[in-house]
């Protein structure tokens, strides 16, 4: 899974070498969508939901210090093991020395998207440590030596003819047969025998409850569970964001989370782990890696709320005409183009630029955070902090000088028509992008101002 | 009533045609309108490329040529939407006064003028298009995404046309791909959604294409002419005065 240096644009045309593809990436994802907009308009409430999700998160913000610590005690005092990673490479380490102190070389883990932003897997198989994902998506893009291409459906670039073949090929399943029944089944022996020998488990966390200091995970397939419950050491990696006040804010979250992610409405499993049973032991990685940067960034702050549902991608016309492995980070999508640069803001300065700024993505969160806005001031914040290429800041500078004067801008727009050699989309030549697969626009014989001048009084 | 009316700059050049029927219409309901000939573009390039910080000398013009009329008007959402968004400048009260008297076409013809009824004739069948910044930055109708009642200004105008036949699409409120400067740095996607939101005008024998930007049609125009399409696009200031320019046969 190596790290993508190619910009957004072009993994998007490669993605859209293949059109019947992109059409049917873009259709199964627009059905998503679609679901969603079903469920949500049976509950009356929604909109009143989402204001209220918002809020508490906002608040959350503002005192995550104070919640941290009352999370912390409460867990404590549950006899949960607390770690503080101040990073990634933190938390891998955390991670690590306690396989190590087990003794062992093998675990299951079930979805986290923390763990993928903190590349663990490929940290802990550097240790000699194999980790097998227990997500059937992400068992199957971890087959297939792949990234995760969306944070809640991590296969959904692949069709299902393509799992057939890689189960034939890693798990036997007969050649040319790709019955989702049949193959769903393969993968849960496949499974089960991990479950069955892995000592130590991680999850991920949805929700941290402060006031009780337990923790919800949320699956549809019941294998963080399974992991967590058939192992001695259950690992459980959070961000700082995902905290909550209290326990009866879960009746405001899970009601938005999966009803956003997939039109269901619950997930099939919403666990809560709050002190770990007789002979086990239970630990939490608390991380930052980067979030109290976007905490103090007071433009992007917002973007801690992400409860990480996926609709933002799931309505995004672009992502789903360029698909997930074209933002070149964990986290792609809308989402994913406002908190990759605050992780570094060269490695993903074209991600905000990969956007209409449609403001689709802020319609459809459920914590309202108003993305395609963030994705705007992304655009400002990396122009000025050098990140944009020379030439296109040179070719800015004669336009706004161009366009505060006003002789130079008619002139040139006479017959020379100023718009059609500046503007970048309109630049009148063939190696001009748009005319690839588009006509220009015809020039009329006359400007709207020279058929003014000519019938109207001077204005 | 005075009006000030603002001519993205690329309507100015390529669709002087939306530029009069916006002006004919105006008149039309009483309105005193002068187009202000000093006016260049509203800098919504630069900004949205990131350079907003160069925007402020195209911000002063602005502000100075249309700080006295009593309503700002322009055919475009996305424009509008830009100046009411971004507009700052020396004198900062003038420009807050910009941004609250500048309106979009059909929202001034509805919530301003409080239009009931349109004498327009144009007996096409024809697909609107809700480019995104008028609809869900300016609020001319209502979002898919959101539980919310449905309303939408443009069409509340264009079910009074006599004649009108008017498609519902498959999908409503999709984004066109054109975007701005993402229509050609990001070409391959920016063609991939034009040429699917076109494919759903088509799927329903659409004969034009109408919204109340110019530049998403100018994009779309560009995919339905490259495929030899007879399909044409029309600024909807173009199709509420079809009657002056098309007068119809009794
Ligand atoms: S930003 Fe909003 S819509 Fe996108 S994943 Fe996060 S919570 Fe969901």
């Amino acid at each position: 899974m190596e790290q993508s240096n190619q910009q957004h644009a072009d993994l998007a045309r490669k993605f859209n070498g293949n059109e019947s593809r992109v059409n049917w990436h873009d259709e199964t994802l627009w059905w998503i969508r679609q679901k969603r907009d079903k469920i949500v308009w049976q509950v009356p409430e929604w909109e009143a939901l989402r204001e209220a999700a918002s809020q508490i998160k906002h608040h959350v913000l503002g005192n995550l210090a104070d919640y941290l610590e009352e999370f912390e005690r409460n867990a404590q005092q549950n006899g949960v093991t607390v770690h503080w990673a101040a990073d990634a490479a933190e938390h891998n380490r955390i991670v690590h020395s306690l396989l190590q102190q087990q003794g062992v070389t093998r675990m299951v883990k079930s979805k986290s998207m923390l763990t993928e932003e903190c590349h663990l897997n490929e940290y802990l198989a550097e240790h000699g440590v194999e980790v097998i994902d227990s997500d059937l998506g992400e068992r199957i893009v971890q087959l297939l030596k792949e990234p995760p291409s969306h944070i809640v459906l991590p296969c959904i670039h692949i069709k299902k003819e393509e799992i057939g073949e890689l189960f034939h090929k890693y798990l036997g399943t007969p050649e040319g047969n790709a019955d989702p029944q049949l193959l769903t089944h393969a993968a849960r022996l496949h499974v089960r025998e991990v479950f069955m020998s892995r000592k130590v488990a991680l999850t991920g966390v949805n929700f941290a409850v402060a006031e009780t200091g337990e923790f919800v995970v949320c699956t549809n397939e019941g294998n963080a569970d399974m992991g967590a419950h058939l192992a001695d050491v259950h690992i459980a990696s959070m961000g700082i964001e995902k905290i909550i006040p209290r326990r009866e804010h879960l009746g405001v979250f899970l009601r938005l989370l999966t009803r956003s992610a997939t039109g269901q409405p619950v997930t099939t499993y919403s666990s809560h782990f709050a002190k770990p049973r007789p002979g086990q032991q239970m630990h939490l990685v608390i991380v930052d890696n980067g979030r109290t940067v976007q905490l103090g960034r007071e433009q992007f702050r917002n973007s801690l709320k992400c409860i990480r549902c996926a609709a933002c991608m799931n309505t995004c016309p672009v992502y789903r005409r360029s698909g997930g492995h074209s933002y070149h980070t964990a986290i792609a999508g809308p989402i994913g183009s406002i908190l990759a640069p605050n992780l570094d803001m060269k490695q993903y300065a074209d991600l905000p630029f990969a956007s209409t700024l449609c403001g689709s993505c802020s319609n459809v969160c459920p914590v309202k955070i108003d993305i395609h806005n963030q994705l705007y001031q992304w655009r400002q914040v990396i122009t000025q902090n050098g990140h944009s290429p020379a030439a296109k800041t040179a070719a800015m500078k004669v336009m706004a000088t161009t366009l505060s004067q006003p002789k130079v801008y008619t002139l040139a727009g006479k017959a020379g028509r100023w718009v059609l050699r500046n503007m970048p989309w309109l630049v009148n030549n063939r190696l001009n992008p748009w005319y690839k697969q588009r006509n220009m626009p015809e020039a009329p014989k006359q400007s709207f101002r020279e058929w003014y001048a000519q019938n109207k009084k001077q204005g | 009533m005075t009006i000030g009316l603002f001519i993205p700059c690329y309507v100015d050049q390529f669709y002087p045609r939306a530029a009069i029927a916006t002006l004919e219409l105006l008149e039309k309901y009483g309105c005193s309108v002068s187009f202000p000939a000093a006016q260049t573009c509203c800098g919504q390039p630069m900004a949205n490329s990131g350079y907003e910080h160069l925007t402020h000398s195209c911000n002063e013009h602005f502000t100075t040529l249309f700080a006295d009329y009593d309503y700002v008007v322009c055919p475009s959402g996305s424009c509008t939407l830009h100046v009411k968004d971004h507009l700052h400048a020396s004198n900062e009260q003038a420009a807050l006064g910009i941004r609250r008297k500048l309106y979009e076409l059909t929202e001034f013809l509805t919530d301003v003028l409080q239009v009931t009824t349109i004498d327009a004739y144009f007996p096409y069948r024809v697909g609107m298009h809700q480019s995104c910044h008028g609809q869900r930055g300016l609020h001319l109708a209502q979002m898919s995404e959101l539980v919310a009642p449905p309303f939408s200004k443009p069409l509340q105008l264009l079910q009074q046309v006599k004649g009108i036949e008017l498609v519902s699409l498959n999908r409503k409120d999709e984004c066109c791909g054109f975007g701005g400067t993402f229509c050609v740095t990001e070409e391959a996607v920016s063609v991939k959604m034009g040429k699917d939101r076109v494919a759903d005008h088509l799927q329903h024998d659409v004969q034009y294409i109408t919204g109340v930007d110019m530049s998403c049609l100018m994009h779309m125009e560009g995919i339905l002419k490259r495929r030899g399409s007879k399909v044409q696009v029309i600024h909807i200031a173009e199709i509420l005065n079809a009657a002056v320019l098309q007068p119809a046969t009794v």
